[in-house]
């Protein structure tokens, strides 16, 4: 079938995708951001904005920071800023699997259920966009 | 709980509010990308990373002390204040879904909160 209904409703698929793909990214810039930021914050001595400027972990984090504020911004261009912006927290569950695998951390069922319902809350979260 | 000072938790949600203002100010600044991509070089992205930078200070010195179970989740509840600009700023919709998704994601924080030292 090729009526004009049809062809509107993919169409808008593929413009509500887009946002949630880039989104995506973002929160895999920022998992690989708050590892840099793990480690600059561990060795911050002394706080203050002259200790985190000489920081060169933390500065890192910034950068990769900035690049997934930039795919957010692109997100936010088409997106609902009350869909997009919880799907941020999918960072957490990059950050726990980069964890476990960089950091090696210890896996244990807390944090592991944590990211399978922070998954689910993603996914829950996707089907309530405007239509 | 008890390792968890009252100033390292107010220092969270500090930047959990100033952090949610930020996501205003960069979907303000999103929409001026309709122009060309160009215009990403506006005030009110400019004005939003900036006071993400200031959110970003506050998260370093309230993380430094205190159990990342109790700091996580409240770093999270940015996830509210935006929900609620979102409808008061930009008119959005709060459907179900949304409260549903974002009360499951809260839930999910907080365990990945527990799960961490």
């Amino acid at each position: 079938m090729n009526s004009p209904a049809a062809n509107l409703t993919s169409e808008t698929d593929g413009v509500h995708r887009r946002p949630v793909l880039l989104v995506f990214g973002c929160t895999v810039l920022g998992a690989a951001a708050q590892i840099f930021m793990k480690f600059g914050a561990n060795r911050l001595a002394h706080p203050g904005l002259i200790g985190m400027a000489t920081n060169l972990p933390l500065l890192s984090g910034l950068v990769l920071y900035g690049l997934s504020t930039v795919l957010l911004v692109l997100a936010l261009k088409d997106g609902e800023l009350s869909l997009l912006y919880p799907v941020i927290a999918l960072t957490y569950v990059w950050v726990t699997l980069l964890s476990l695998v960089l950091l090696h951390d210890q896996p244990n069922p807390y944090k592991l259920a944590g990211i399978a319902i922070i998954v689910i809350g993603v996914s829950v979260l996707g089907r309530g966009g405007k239509r | 709980m008890s390792g968890t000072p009252v100033s390292s938790m107010l220092l969270m949600l500090v930047a959990s509010l100033i952090g949610s203002s930020g996501a205003v100010l960069l979907k303000l600044g999103a929409m001026e990308l309709n122009k060309g991509f160009w215009h990403i070089l506006n005030i009110k992205l400019a004005a939003g990373v900036a006071v993400y930078l200031v959110s970003w200070y506050f998260f370093v010195l309230g993380i430094r002390h205190g159990e990342l179970s109790v700091l996580y989740p409240m770093v999270s509840l940015g996830y509210i204040w935006t929900l609620l600009w979102a409808r008061m700023f930009f008119k959005e919709a709060l459907t179900r879904e949304k409260f549903a998704g974002l009360a499951l994601i809260l839930l999910g924080v907080f365990f990945v909160g527990l799960g961490s030292k």
